[in-house]
């Protein structure tokens, strides 16, 4: 099956042209080595017969200097040497047409890669509007390739995209274009003469190298990683070398990096001659100019910001909270209908508790996922997600990071999860892994419930400033800032010692303003459900039931099972005897309370109580903290589990919170104070109790290393946060 | 010759580049982006923070921060 590569710059439109081309079937995983997506997927071209040709999708990238990973990688697919795949027969370069200079110049570097090559002239329909003309049959001409004129979003010209395709695969071998023809027939000659050299040199050790790679060895900086494709015994000699020849160069006045992006340049020039025209229409009074600056202006543009985020906020927390509430409430009935058909045992509660629960727990984060991503999607299509990285870039800077992590870390504040897979975005390596590790000390609408229980029994119900402040909500403030506060040093400490690199620039495209397409809008939204589900579903579903078994084994069930059963039998009779009823149902609490400390689970909670015992933390606090592992606010239902309350409780029962406050050590003296409740808070404001979020850390970085990181480095802050807050409460 | 630097144009000024600093990653990738010399390059507005700086260069909108504006030499035109 031939093989053939897709790439481009970024914001082309190469994703619409991908699933355009591909029918939205697409195989997603990770080059070795690298957390580069390698995206591939099938179609079919061609006259009848039709072939079936794999179409890789190559990052989006506006040069092929290996300068960063996601260059690195282009480079060794299309010189066959990413390790597992065979070098594409052919490539598709799709081209900005709105934008045709910049765009070339990835065209100039891919043509000398010498393979078959395709141009898909993209956003053809918005030519008009931006008042530019371009003659593709001169383009074809003067480029020497094929040009299709095509606009993805809108499905036009992809019939035509797969036939140029399939004339360039059945064509006869083309002989390889002449270095005069190609924008490097521009450098200089004593820098060919050193490639030249060094590609001999290569040779004779076992290292062929294509032209075009030993020449960015040269050009590019030393440690870049075009030094992947160099055998580990031969670096050491090629960095001298290439330091050497740079020297000689610099001597004779070749000027590098310059002298590559103005041949490059001068080669666009010329070729493009003749093939565009741009009527003298003044920019400032397009649409997209006009919309620009209204939207990136001092007072109105940073209003109409903070409104926008405040929607988007207000949709993945509000409204992103009924469908949850409904999925909850699916899923509490399904496990009724199964708790009614079956007697109490072992399988009800493997599948009521252990399997619905998991299921649930999955489920649970697809409104957010999906509202997040349509906004997103919306905001990358139309062109504003730029921008409002363009204005948020001075401020998120003051702490190190970038205009781009701003959406990310926000939408944490709703749940980790979206935001992590919203770092997506953040082309950046550096800038995405420090916003992606810092996400989960957001403060999650997860840890509300821990915070809303630990407030309201623990902190006096007073108010200042003539019933202005209420300290309580204060509080809740207060802990609601901490992991923000917490995250700043956080970004230093991995920027400087974790990623350390040069500090992340903002060199970025502001794409014009156009309408979004509602089919790419529902496709990007689509591909991320679902790979949610596939990929971190199964992972977050295991651990649930394998945290439902934990509590539910070792210990004899039958007395409570036998209970419950009498329980249930009491309660479906007509006129139930309230008494015994009640009797029962304390007497299920008081066994299910039993079965907990008795089990695996429960054992854990008196192993570690020595540890969290500094805390100010019983072995009970810990049990619920462990459970609490798939989902941090299941400590609340653990806390009523444990307490002999039953699992029903929530943060407002007042039940919950006299029993809170009653509770006694075997010294007699009570085990919560205002110092632990503040322990307990700070310690769920840092921690990373919550499975789903390490699940798609790992699955978004494709290395366990990862979440393994973020558990031990968070585990310890919230330790040492909590011990401090628990000492400086207990003196207070 | 005065030249000054990228980030001293005022929205709506123009100017033609001259050099630019360094031979690091940050320039390469300038350079690339179409910041070469002979180019001209308009300044089109600030974000409303004041940071970072939009400008029209090869016919499209590059945004960059002040600190790698100056690293842009230009003459007025």
């Amino acid at each position: 099956m031939p093989t053939v590569a897709l790439i481009g710059n970024p914001n082309t439109g190469k994703s619409s042209l991908f699933n355009a081309l591909c029918g939205g079937q697409a195989r997603v995983g990770n080059y070795p080595g690298v957390t580069v997506e390698h995206k591939t997927g099938r179609m079919q071209i061609g006259p009848p017969p039709l072939k079936i040709v794999e179409l890789v999708d190559l990052p989006g990238t506006y040069s092929l200097s290996a300068r960063s990973a996601d260059e690195a990688v282009s480079v060794e697919v299309l010189s066959g040497e990413m390790p597992g795949l065979t070098r594409p027969d052919a490539v598709i370069v799709i081209l900005d047409a709105t934008n045709l200079e910049r765009n070339l110049y990835l065209l100039s570097q891919v043509l000398e890669l010498q393979l078959p090559t395709l141009v898909a002239l993209n956003m053809w329909d918005r030519l008009s509007s931006e008042g530019i003309a371009i003659d593709p049959k001169m383009l074809s001409e003067s480029l020497g390739v094929p040009v299709v004129c095509t606009s993805a979003s809108k499905m036009i010209g992809i019939a035509d995209l797969k036939l140029a395709l399939s004339d360039l695969l059945s064509g006869t071998a083309k002989p390889l274009r002449s270095r005069e023809s190609l924008a490097c027939g521009a450098f200089p000659e004593s820098f060919h003469r050193q490639v030249d050299e060094l590609q001999r040199f290569l040779e004779s050790q076992g290292c062929p190298l294509l032209r075009f790679q030993a020449e960015r060895l040269l050009i590019d900086d030393p440690q870049a990683h075009s030094y992947r494709v160099i055998p580990r015994g031969l670096a050491a000699w090629v960095t001298q070398r290439v330091g050497q020849s740079r020297q000689e160069l610099a001597d004779q006045g070749v000027l590098i990096p310059l002298f590559e992006t103005r041949a490059r340049y001068a080669w666009i020039k010329q070729r493009v001659a003749g093939a565009i025209q741009r009527s003298p229409m003044d920019r400032k009074n397009s649409a997209s100019d006009q919309f620009d600056r209204w939207l990136t202006h001092r007072w109105f543009g940073l209003l109409f910001f903070i409104l926008l985020m405040f929607l988007i906020f207000q949709s993945i927390t509000w409204v992103a909270s009924w469908p949850m509430d409904g999925i909850n409430v699916a899923c509490g009935w399904l496990a009724d209908q199964v708790a009614s058909m079956m007697a109490p045992g072992p399988l009800r509660s493997l599948l009521v508790d252990g399997v619905l629960g998991g299921i649930g727990s999955v489920l649970v984060f697809l409104p957010q996922i999906a509202i997040l991503f349509f906004f997103i999607a919306v905001l990358e299509d139309c062109g504003y997600m730029s921008r409002a990285a363009f204005m948020m870039d001075k401020f998120m800077s003051v702490i190190g990071m970038s205009g781009k992590s701003f959406l990310p870390l926000m939408s944490s504040f709703a749940c980790a999860i979206p935001g992590i897979m919203a770092t997506r975005t953040i082309e950046n390596r550096r800038d995405r892994m420090v916003t992606l590790l810092i996400a989960p000390l957001m403060s999650c609408s997860a840890r509300w419930p821990v915070y809303v229980l630990m407030v309201s029994a623990f902190v006096p119900n007073r108010s200042y400033l003539g019933g202005w402040v209420g300290l309580q909500g204060a509080v809740l403030f207060g802990i609601m800032c901490v992991g923000a506060l917490v995250s700043i040093p956080v970004a230093w400490l991995l920027k400087r010692f974790v990623f350390p690199g040069d500090p992340s620039t903002f060199i970025m495209e502001l794409s014009s303003y156009k309408w979004p397409s509602l089919r790419v809008v529902i496709m990007r939204v689509w591909e991320r459900v679902l790979s949610f589900i596939a990929r971190a579903g199964s992972l977050i579903f295991i651990t649930s039931v394998l945290v439902w078994a934990a509590a539910y084994f070792p210990g004899d069930h039958g007395p409570a099972d036998k209970a419950q059963a009498e329980l249930e039998a009491q309660e479906s009779m007509n006129n139930p005897d309230t008494t015994k009823l009640e009797s029962l149902r304390e007497q299920v609490h008081r066994y299910n309370a039993q079965l907990i400390s008795q089990s695996y689970l429960g054992r854990a909670g008196d192993w570690i109580e020595p540890i969290v015992r500094p805390l100010g933390w019983d072995g009970k606090i810990g049990i619920a903290v462990l459970a609490s592992f798939p989902a941090r606010e299941v400590i609340v239902a653990t806390l009523g589990t444990i307490y002999s309350l039953g699992s029903d409780q929530d943060q407002h029962s007042q039940g919950l919170v006299d029993q809170l406050r009653a509770a006694t050590g075997p010294d007699g003296k009570a085990v919560y104070s205002l110092a632990t409740a503040c322990s307990i808070m700070v310690f769920f404001a840092l921690c990373a109790q919550c499975v789903s979020t390490l699940v798609t850390i790992r699955r978004e970085t494709n290395s366990w290393r990862w979440p393994i990181f973020s558990f031990v480095y968070m585990t310890t802050l919230a330790y040492i946060g909590a011990w401090i807050a628990y000492s400086f409460m207990s003196r207070w | 010759m005065v030249t000054i630097t990228l980030s001293e144009l005022q929205a709506g000024q123009a100017g033609t580049i001259v050099s630019i600093e360094g031979n690091d990653s940050v320039a390469a990738r300038l350079m690339e982006m179409g910041l070469i010399p002979g180019e001209l390059v308009q300044m089109v507005g600030q974000a409303p923070l004041g940071d970072p700086v939009e400008y029209e260069v090869v016919g499209y909108r590059l945004s960059l921060r002040r600190v790698e504006a100056r690293r842009v030499r230009v003459e007025r035109a």
